[in-house]
């Protein structure tokens, strides 16, 4: 199945663009999704931590991922 | 108790004072403000300007769970949050917190709970602009 993947702050600069789409399994969970984007781009490993969101609330590692779902990479908040 | 709450991300200027005035009340014998403001310089560089980016459906939503995570610790009665988002220059106004209540321990202890807890779980990005490039905040370890 193919995933929008939305992207923010430095997330945007590393993947080159607000989104991209990734081709995973059928049943992947946010781990699966994070190990093929640390792959494909290896500077997400030098952030000094970043979640992935589906749909509006943070996901854990065993959280599966669906095909409609609104995903989105977190990398470390700067608010305030 | 019921809590009234304003949560609003903006691309335009604050105003502190319609904050106050939206959490002013009655009932209330006290209120927090918090406001923060863009400083010019961070660990020595000179910061020319700053941008914010907000994930904005999820940021209200996070900031939601915030004002109603404060309501339920302490006895407050309203609770504004307001973010900018977009590009300040110094001096401007980045987030303005208020909280009313009947008492003034519970409008200052609810009040550092929202501004420190937003800063730890709502998706909003703070990039520095230097003279000489510029750096996503807490981006590195």
């Amino acid at each position: 199945m193919k995933v929008n993947i939305l992207a923010f702050g430095i997330a945007k600069d590393i993947f080159g663009g607000s989104a991209i789409d990734v081709e995973l399994v059928n049943d992947a969970t946010v781990f699966n999704l994070k190990y093929l984007l640390e792959k494909q781009y290896p500077q997400l490993k030098k952030l000094a931590t970043y979640m992935v969101a589906v749909n509006n609330e943070y996901a854990l590692d065993g959280d599966t991922v669906h095909e409609r779902d609104e995903v989105a990479i977190i990398p470390p908040v700067s608010g305030g | 108790m019921a809590m009234d709450k304003q949560i609003k991300l903006s691309v335009s200027t604050l105003n502190v004072m319609n904050c106050v005035d939206w959490v002013m009340s009655p009932e209330c014998g006290g209120i927090d403000v918090f406001i923060g403001t863009v400083r010019n310089v961070t660990k020595g560089k000179t910061v020319v300007r700053l941008e914010f980016e907000a994930y904005e459906k999820m940021a209200v939503s996070e900031l939601e769970k915030i004002a109603d995570q404060a309501s339920t610790q302490w006895p407050v009665q309203k609770i504004l949050i307001h973010h900018r988002t977009g590009v300040l220059q110094i001096g401007e106004i980045p987030v303005i917190i208020a909280v009313a209540a009947a008492h003034r321990d519970a409008a200052f202890e609810a009040c550092r709970y929202i501004i420190d807890t937003l800063k730890q779980t709502v998706p909003i990005w703070k990039k520095e602009i230097f003279e000489d490039g510029e750096i996503w905040v807490a981006a590195h370890p």
